[in-house]
Protein backbone atom coordinates (compact mmCIF):
# COMPACT_ATOMS: atom_id res chain seq x y z
CA UNK A 1 0.00 0.00 0.00
CA UNK A 2 2.79 2.37 0.99
CA UNK A 3 4.42 1.72 -2.36
CA UNK A 4 1.29 2.85 -4.18
CA UNK A 5 0.88 6.03 -2.11
CA UNK A 6 4.49 6.83 -2.78
CA UNK A 7 4.02 6.27 -6.49
CA UNK A 8 0.97 8.54 -6.55
CA UNK A 9 2.77 11.37 -4.76
CA UNK A 10 5.82 10.92 -6.93
CA UNK A 11 3.73 11.13 -10.12
CA UNK A 12 1.52 14.00 -8.97
CA UNK A 13 4.02 16.32 -7.32
CA UNK A 14 7.68 15.43 -7.71
CA UNK A 15 7.57 14.33 -11.35
CA UNK A 16 4.70 16.61 -12.26
CA UNK A 17 3.95 15.97 -15.93
CA UNK A 18 3.43 19.60 -16.82
CA UNK A 19 5.93 21.41 -14.64
CA UNK A 20 8.93 19.12 -14.52
CA UNK A 21 8.59 17.14 -17.75
CA UNK A 22 6.89 19.86 -19.84
CA UNK A 23 4.29 17.41 -21.09
CA UNK A 24 1.10 18.58 -22.74
CA UNK A 25 2.47 22.11 -22.90
CA UNK A 26 0.64 23.10 -26.07
CA UNK A 27 -2.77 22.60 -24.53
CA UNK A 28 -1.46 23.63 -21.11
CA UNK A 29 -0.59 27.11 -22.36
CA UNK A 30 -3.40 27.50 -24.88
CA UNK A 31 -6.40 26.36 -22.80
CA UNK A 32 -5.59 27.97 -19.46
CA UNK A 33 -7.38 31.29 -19.78
CA UNK A 34 -10.38 30.41 -17.59
CA UNK A 35 -10.54 28.26 -14.47
CA UNK A 36 -13.80 26.54 -15.51
CA UNK A 37 -12.46 25.47 -18.93
CA UNK A 38 -9.16 24.30 -17.51
CA UNK A 39 -10.98 22.29 -14.89
CA UNK A 40 -12.97 20.51 -17.62
CA UNK A 41 -9.81 19.80 -19.57
CA UNK A 42 -8.05 18.59 -16.44
CA UNK A 43 -10.83 16.11 -15.68
CA UNK A 44 -10.77 14.90 -19.28
CA UNK A 45 -7.01 14.31 -19.01
CA UNK A 46 -7.43 12.31 -15.79
CA UNK A 47 -10.17 10.15 -17.34
CA UNK A 48 -8.31 9.42 -20.57
CA UNK A 49 -5.05 8.85 -18.68
CA UNK A 50 -6.56 6.34 -16.25
CA UNK A 51 -8.08 4.43 -19.18
CA UNK A 52 -5.21 4.67 -21.64
CA UNK A 53 -2.22 3.79 -19.46
CA UNK A 54 -3.56 0.49 -17.99
CA UNK A 55 -4.99 -0.53 -21.37
CA UNK A 56 -1.63 0.00 -23.02
CA UNK A 57 0.04 -1.74 -20.10
CA UNK A 58 -1.99 -4.87 -20.85
CA UNK A 59 -1.12 -4.69 -24.54
CA UNK A 60 2.54 -4.01 -23.83
CA UNK A 61 3.01 -6.70 -21.20
CA UNK A 62 1.13 -9.41 -23.10
CA UNK A 63 1.99 -8.74 -26.71
CA UNK A 64 4.75 -6.22 -27.37
CA UNK A 65 7.38 -6.65 -24.65
CA UNK A 66 10.39 -8.84 -25.50
CA UNK A 67 9.38 -12.45 -24.97
CA UNK A 68 5.84 -11.52 -24.05
CA UNK A 69 4.33 -13.76 -26.71
CA UNK A 70 5.60 -16.88 -24.93
CA UNK A 71 1.97 -17.76 -24.08
CA UNK A 72 1.24 -18.00 -27.79
CA UNK A 73 4.28 -20.16 -28.47
CA UNK A 74 6.71 -17.50 -29.72
CA UNK A 75 9.11 -16.87 -26.81
CA UNK A 76 11.84 -15.43 -29.05
CA UNK A 77 9.65 -12.74 -30.61
CA UNK A 78 10.36 -9.09 -29.75
CA UNK A 79 7.72 -6.69 -31.03
CA UNK A 80 8.80 -3.74 -28.90
CA UNK A 81 9.70 -1.69 -31.99
CA UNK A 82 5.97 -1.49 -32.67
CA UNK A 83 5.24 0.15 -29.33
CA UNK A 84 5.10 3.79 -30.47
CA UNK A 85 2.68 3.21 -33.32
CA UNK A 86 0.55 0.85 -31.22
CA UNK A 87 0.31 3.23 -28.28
CA UNK A 88 -0.72 6.21 -30.37
CA UNK A 89 -3.25 4.09 -32.25
CA UNK A 90 -4.77 2.83 -29.01
CA UNK A 91 -4.97 6.35 -27.59
CA UNK A 92 -6.59 7.74 -30.75
CA UNK A 93 -9.12 4.91 -30.84
CA UNK A 94 -9.84 5.20 -27.12
CA UNK A 95 -10.50 8.93 -27.36
CA UNK A 96 -12.81 8.37 -30.33
CA UNK A 97 -14.78 5.63 -28.57
CA UNK A 98 -15.01 7.65 -25.36
CA UNK A 99 -16.36 10.59 -27.33
CA UNK A 100 -19.05 8.50 -29.03
CA UNK A 101 -19.94 6.74 -25.77
CA UNK A 102 -20.36 9.98 -23.85
CA UNK A 103 -22.34 11.53 -26.70
CA UNK A 104 -24.82 8.65 -26.67
CA UNK A 105 -25.15 7.77 -22.98
CA UNK A 106 -24.04 10.71 -20.83
CA UNK A 107 -24.87 13.85 -22.85
CA UNK A 108 -24.42 16.17 -19.85
CA UNK A 109 -20.82 15.06 -19.44
CA UNK A 110 -20.32 15.16 -23.21
CA UNK A 111 -21.34 18.80 -23.29
CA UNK A 112 -18.72 19.74 -20.73
CA UNK A 113 -15.87 17.40 -21.74
CA UNK A 114 -16.67 16.72 -25.39
CA UNK A 115 -14.85 19.66 -26.92
CA UNK A 116 -11.61 18.70 -25.18
CA UNK A 117 -11.55 15.04 -26.13
CA UNK A 118 -10.21 15.39 -29.71
CA UNK A 119 -7.42 17.60 -28.33
CA UNK A 120 -6.25 14.83 -26.08
CA UNK A 121 -5.10 12.50 -28.87
CA UNK A 122 -2.18 14.80 -29.53
CA UNK A 123 -1.69 15.74 -25.87
CA UNK A 124 1.82 14.60 -25.06
CA UNK A 125 1.01 14.16 -21.35
CA UNK A 126 -1.07 11.09 -22.11
CA UNK A 127 1.35 9.67 -24.64
CA UNK A 128 4.25 10.34 -22.27
CA UNK A 129 2.42 8.60 -19.43
CA UNK A 130 2.09 5.52 -21.63
CA UNK A 131 5.74 5.57 -22.71
CA UNK A 132 6.96 6.06 -19.14
CA UNK A 133 4.82 3.09 -18.11
CA UNK A 134 6.51 0.92 -20.76
CA UNK A 135 10.01 2.19 -19.93
CA UNK A 136 9.62 1.62 -16.20
CA UNK A 137 7.88 -1.76 -16.57
CA UNK A 138 4.95 -0.97 -14.29
CA UNK A 139 2.53 -3.78 -13.55
CA UNK A 140 -1.20 -3.28 -13.96
CA UNK A 141 -1.84 -1.96 -10.44
CA UNK A 142 1.11 0.41 -10.59
CA UNK A 143 0.04 1.70 -13.97
CA UNK A 144 -3.42 2.65 -12.66
CA UNK A 145 -1.94 4.52 -9.70
CA UNK A 146 0.72 6.15 -11.85
CA UNK A 147 -1.90 7.29 -14.40
CA UNK A 148 -4.18 8.70 -11.70
CA UNK A 149 -1.26 10.52 -10.07
CA UNK A 150 0.08 12.03 -13.29
CA UNK A 151 -3.38 13.01 -14.49
CA UNK A 152 -4.16 14.62 -11.16
CA UNK A 153 -0.84 16.48 -11.14
CA UNK A 154 -1.42 17.81 -14.64
CA UNK A 155 -5.00 18.87 -13.89
CA UNK A 156 -3.92 20.62 -10.70
CA UNK A 157 -1.17 22.51 -12.52
CA UNK A 158 -3.46 23.76 -15.30
CA UNK A 159 -6.19 24.87 -12.87
CA UNK A 160 -3.61 26.75 -10.81
CA UNK A 161 -2.17 28.44 -13.88
CA UNK A 162 -5.67 29.43 -15.02
CA UNK A 163 -6.32 30.96 -11.60
CA UNK A 164 -3.16 33.03 -11.89
CA UNK A 165 -4.02 34.10 -15.43
CA UNK A 166 -7.50 35.23 -14.41
CA UNK A 167 -5.88 37.46 -11.81
CA UNK A 168 -3.28 38.71 -14.23
CA UNK A 169 -5.88 40.36 -16.44
CA UNK A 170 -5.90 43.31 -14.07
CA UNK A 171 -2.15 43.77 -13.90
CA UNK A 172 0.00 46.16 -15.88
CA UNK A 173 2.25 43.84 -17.87
CA UNK A 174 4.98 45.27 -20.16
CA UNK A 175 3.61 45.58 -23.67
CA UNK A 176 5.83 43.05 -25.45
CA UNK A 177 5.31 40.48 -22.72
CA UNK A 178 1.50 40.51 -22.85
CA UNK A 179 -0.18 37.35 -24.03
CA UNK A 180 1.87 34.21 -24.18
CA UNK A 181 5.17 35.71 -22.99
CA UNK A 182 4.05 36.32 -19.44
CA UNK A 183 2.42 32.89 -19.32
CA UNK A 184 5.80 31.27 -19.94
CA UNK A 185 7.39 33.29 -17.12
CA UNK A 186 4.49 32.48 -14.75
CA UNK A 187 4.77 28.78 -15.57
CA UNK A 188 8.49 29.01 -14.90
CA UNK A 189 7.81 30.45 -11.44
CA UNK A 190 5.26 27.71 -10.76
CA UNK A 191 7.81 25.10 -11.83
CA UNK A 192 10.31 26.65 -9.42
CA UNK A 193 7.75 26.29 -6.65
CA UNK A 194 7.19 22.65 -7.54
CA UNK A 195 10.90 21.97 -7.28
CA UNK A 196 10.40 22.22 -3.53
CA UNK A 197 8.65 18.83 -3.65
CA UNK A 198 11.70 17.03 -4.99
CA UNK A 199 13.13 14.51 -2.59
CA UNK A 200 9.91 13.96 -0.64
CA UNK A 201 9.05 10.32 -0.04
CA UNK A 202 6.86 8.57 2.46
CA UNK B 1 6.65 34.39 -61.67
CA UNK B 2 8.24 36.89 -59.33
CA UNK B 3 5.28 36.75 -56.98
CA UNK B 4 5.63 32.99 -56.81
CA UNK B 5 9.30 33.11 -55.85
CA UNK B 6 8.49 35.75 -53.27
CA UNK B 7 5.82 33.56 -51.73
CA UNK B 8 8.14 30.56 -51.69
CA UNK B 9 10.72 32.60 -49.86
CA UNK B 10 8.02 33.81 -47.53
CA UNK B 11 6.99 30.25 -46.75
CA UNK B 12 10.60 29.50 -45.88
CA UNK B 13 11.47 32.54 -43.80
CA UNK B 14 8.31 33.58 -41.98
CA UNK B 15 8.29 30.55 -39.60
CA UNK B 16 11.87 31.29 -38.54
CA UNK B 17 11.14 34.61 -36.94
CA UNK B 18 7.86 36.49 -37.25
CA UNK B 19 5.66 33.39 -37.27
CA UNK B 20 7.89 31.09 -35.23
CA UNK B 21 6.05 27.85 -34.38
CA UNK B 22 7.41 27.59 -30.83
CA UNK B 23 7.48 31.20 -29.70
CA UNK B 24 4.56 32.71 -31.63
CA UNK B 25 2.14 29.84 -32.10
CA UNK B 26 3.12 27.87 -28.96
CA UNK B 27 3.39 24.57 -30.82
CA UNK B 28 5.78 21.77 -29.96
CA UNK B 29 6.88 23.38 -26.73
CA UNK B 30 7.06 20.14 -24.72
CA UNK B 31 10.13 18.75 -26.39
CA UNK B 32 11.64 22.17 -27.00
CA UNK B 33 11.90 22.70 -23.26
CA UNK B 34 12.81 19.24 -22.11
CA UNK B 35 15.86 18.52 -24.25
CA UNK B 36 17.29 22.03 -24.17
CA UNK B 37 19.75 21.58 -21.28
CA UNK B 38 22.65 20.75 -23.59
CA UNK B 39 23.57 21.76 -27.13
CA UNK B 40 24.19 18.20 -28.20
CA UNK B 41 20.75 16.85 -27.34
CA UNK B 42 19.14 20.00 -28.75
CA UNK B 43 20.94 19.58 -32.05
CA UNK B 44 20.06 15.90 -32.36
CA UNK B 45 16.45 16.67 -31.50
CA UNK B 46 16.34 19.42 -34.14
CA UNK B 47 17.71 17.05 -36.77
CA UNK B 48 15.20 14.36 -35.79
CA UNK B 49 12.29 16.80 -35.97
CA UNK B 50 13.54 18.19 -39.30
CA UNK B 51 13.67 14.70 -40.79
CA UNK B 52 10.20 13.74 -39.58
CA UNK B 53 8.66 17.08 -40.52
CA UNK B 54 10.10 17.18 -44.06
CA UNK B 55 9.12 13.62 -44.89
CA UNK B 56 5.71 13.74 -43.24
CA UNK B 57 4.87 16.94 -45.15
CA UNK B 58 6.21 15.44 -48.37
CA UNK B 59 4.33 12.15 -48.05
CA UNK B 60 1.08 13.64 -46.80
CA UNK B 61 1.12 16.32 -49.46
CA UNK B 62 1.78 13.79 -52.24
CA UNK B 63 -1.13 11.57 -51.24
CA UNK B 64 -3.42 14.34 -50.02
CA UNK B 65 -6.04 13.73 -52.70
CA UNK B 66 -6.21 10.04 -51.75
CA UNK B 67 -6.80 10.54 -48.02
CA UNK B 68 -10.53 10.52 -47.17
CA UNK B 69 -11.36 13.51 -45.03
CA UNK B 70 -12.95 11.52 -42.22
CA UNK B 71 -9.86 9.44 -41.42
CA UNK B 72 -7.20 12.02 -42.19
CA UNK B 73 -6.02 12.37 -38.58
CA UNK B 74 -5.39 8.64 -38.25
CA UNK B 75 -3.70 8.55 -41.66
CA UNK B 76 -1.41 11.44 -40.76
CA UNK B 77 -0.69 9.90 -37.38
CA UNK B 78 0.32 6.58 -38.96
CA UNK B 79 2.71 8.25 -41.38
CA UNK B 80 4.26 10.37 -38.63
CA UNK B 81 4.55 7.44 -36.22
CA UNK B 82 6.28 5.29 -38.84
CA UNK B 83 8.80 8.06 -39.52
CA UNK B 84 9.45 8.50 -35.80
CA UNK B 85 10.07 4.77 -35.39
CA UNK B 86 12.67 4.99 -38.17
CA UNK B 87 14.39 7.90 -36.42
CA UNK B 88 14.27 6.09 -33.09
CA UNK B 89 15.82 2.91 -34.46
CA UNK B 90 18.53 4.73 -36.43
CA UNK B 91 19.42 6.77 -33.35
CA UNK B 92 19.64 3.69 -31.16
CA UNK B 93 21.97 2.13 -33.69
CA UNK B 94 24.40 4.98 -34.35
CA UNK B 95 24.31 6.90 -31.05
CA UNK B 96 23.11 4.69 -28.24
CA UNK B 97 24.24 6.98 -25.40
CA UNK B 98 22.47 9.99 -26.92
CA UNK B 99 19.30 8.06 -27.54
CA UNK B 100 19.32 7.09 -23.85
CA UNK B 101 19.66 10.76 -22.85
CA UNK B 102 16.79 11.75 -25.12
CA UNK B 103 14.83 8.76 -23.73
CA UNK B 104 11.13 9.23 -24.34
CA UNK B 105 11.42 12.52 -26.16
CA UNK B 106 12.18 10.95 -29.52
CA UNK B 107 8.95 8.96 -29.24
CA UNK B 108 7.16 12.12 -28.25
CA UNK B 109 7.91 13.66 -31.65
CA UNK B 110 4.73 11.82 -32.71
CA UNK B 111 2.63 14.12 -30.56
CA UNK B 112 4.69 17.20 -31.36
CA UNK B 113 2.01 19.65 -32.43
CA UNK B 114 4.26 21.33 -35.02
CA UNK B 115 4.25 18.20 -37.14
CA UNK B 116 0.52 17.49 -36.86
CA UNK B 117 -0.17 21.20 -37.26
CA UNK B 118 1.85 21.58 -40.46
CA UNK B 119 0.41 18.37 -41.91
CA UNK B 120 -3.12 19.55 -41.22
CA UNK B 121 -2.74 23.25 -42.03
CA UNK B 122 -0.30 23.16 -44.93
CA UNK B 123 0.49 19.76 -46.42
CA UNK B 124 -3.18 18.84 -46.89
CA UNK B 125 -3.75 21.92 -49.06
CA UNK B 126 -0.52 22.50 -50.96
CA UNK B 127 1.62 20.69 -53.57
CA UNK B 128 4.63 18.65 -52.36
CA UNK B 129 7.43 21.08 -53.26
CA UNK B 130 5.85 23.91 -51.28
CA UNK B 131 5.11 21.53 -48.41
CA UNK B 132 8.79 20.59 -48.21
CA UNK B 133 9.81 24.27 -48.16
CA UNK B 134 7.27 24.91 -45.42
CA UNK B 135 8.58 21.95 -43.44
CA UNK B 136 12.19 23.17 -43.69
CA UNK B 137 11.15 26.65 -42.59
CA UNK B 138 9.23 25.40 -39.58
CA UNK B 139 11.96 22.96 -38.60
CA UNK B 140 14.44 25.83 -38.70
CA UNK B 141 12.15 27.97 -36.57
CA UNK B 142 11.96 25.15 -34.06
CA UNK B 143 15.72 24.64 -34.19
CA UNK B 144 16.50 28.33 -33.68
CA UNK B 145 14.54 28.46 -30.42
CA UNK B 146 15.79 25.07 -29.23
CA UNK B 147 19.45 25.81 -29.93
CA UNK B 148 19.12 29.35 -28.56
CA UNK B 149 17.71 28.10 -25.26
CA UNK B 150 20.22 25.24 -25.11
CA UNK B 151 23.11 27.66 -25.77
CA UNK B 152 22.23 29.81 -22.77
CA UNK B 153 21.37 26.88 -20.52
CA UNK B 154 24.52 24.89 -21.20
CA UNK B 155 26.83 27.91 -21.17
CA UNK B 156 25.53 29.39 -17.92
CA UNK B 157 24.51 26.11 -16.31
CA UNK B 158 27.75 24.20 -16.70
CA UNK B 159 30.13 26.55 -18.51
CA UNK B 160 30.40 24.30 -21.55
CA UNK B 161 29.20 24.19 -25.16
CA UNK B 162 28.80 20.80 -26.87
CA UNK B 163 30.65 19.43 -23.83
CA UNK B 164 33.75 21.63 -24.44
CA UNK B 165 34.74 23.92 -21.61
CA UNK B 166 34.19 27.59 -22.43
CA UNK B 167 33.92 29.22 -19.02
CA UNK B 168 36.29 27.53 -16.55
CA UNK B 169 34.17 26.64 -13.53
CA UNK B 170 35.21 27.08 -9.91
CA UNK B 171 35.18 23.31 -9.32
CA UNK B 172 37.83 22.91 -12.00
CA UNK B 173 39.98 25.70 -10.55
CA UNK B 174 38.59 28.46 -12.80
CA UNK B 175 36.67 31.64 -12.05
CA UNK B 176 33.12 30.89 -13.25
CA UNK B 177 30.60 29.90 -10.59
CA UNK B 178 28.08 27.80 -12.54
CA UNK B 179 24.47 28.85 -12.10
CA UNK B 180 22.77 25.57 -11.23
CA UNK B 181 19.32 27.00 -11.93
CA UNK B 182 19.97 26.82 -15.66
CA UNK B 183 20.17 23.05 -15.40
CA UNK B 184 16.67 22.90 -13.93
CA UNK B 185 13.41 22.91 -15.93
CA UNK B 186 12.09 26.37 -14.88
CA UNK B 187 14.95 28.23 -16.57
CA UNK B 188 13.71 27.04 -19.96
CA UNK B 189 10.35 28.72 -19.36
CA UNK B 190 12.02 32.00 -18.40
CA UNK B 191 14.29 31.93 -21.45
CA UNK B 192 11.46 31.28 -23.90
CA UNK B 193 9.39 33.99 -22.21
CA UNK B 194 12.25 36.45 -22.66
CA UNK B 195 12.72 35.36 -26.28
CA UNK B 196 9.05 36.01 -27.01
CA UNK B 197 9.40 39.41 -25.39
CA UNK B 198 12.36 40.36 -27.57
CA UNK B 199 10.72 39.07 -30.77
CA UNK B 200 7.63 41.15 -29.96
CA UNK B 201 9.65 44.30 -29.23
CA UNK B 202 11.71 43.98 -32.42
CA UNK B 203 8.61 43.37 -34.52
CA UNK B 204 6.86 46.38 -33.09
CA UNK B 205 9.86 48.59 -33.90
CA UNK B 206 9.81 47.39 -37.50
CA UNK B 207 6.15 48.36 -37.65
Amino acid sequence: MEHYINLFIQAAFIDNMALSFFMGMCTFLAVSKKVSTSFGLGVAVIVVMVLAVPLNQLIYANILAPGALAWAGYPALDLSYLQLITFIGVIAALVQILEMFLDKYIPALYDSLGIFLPLLTVNCAIFAGVIFMANRDYNLGESVVFAAGSGFGWAMAIVMLAGLRERMKFHAIPEGLQGIGIVFITTGLMALGFMAFSGISI
Amino acid sequence: MSTQTASTRDILTSPIFSNNPVAMQVLGVCSALAVSNSMQTALVMTLAVTFVLVFSNLIISSIRSLIPNSVRIIAQMTIIASLVIIVDMVLQDIAYELSRQLSVFVGLIITNCIIMGRAEAFAMKNPPHLAVVDAIGNAMGYGVILLGVAFVRELLGSGTLFGHEILKTVENGGWYLANEMFKLPPSAFFLIGLMIWSINVIQRKRG
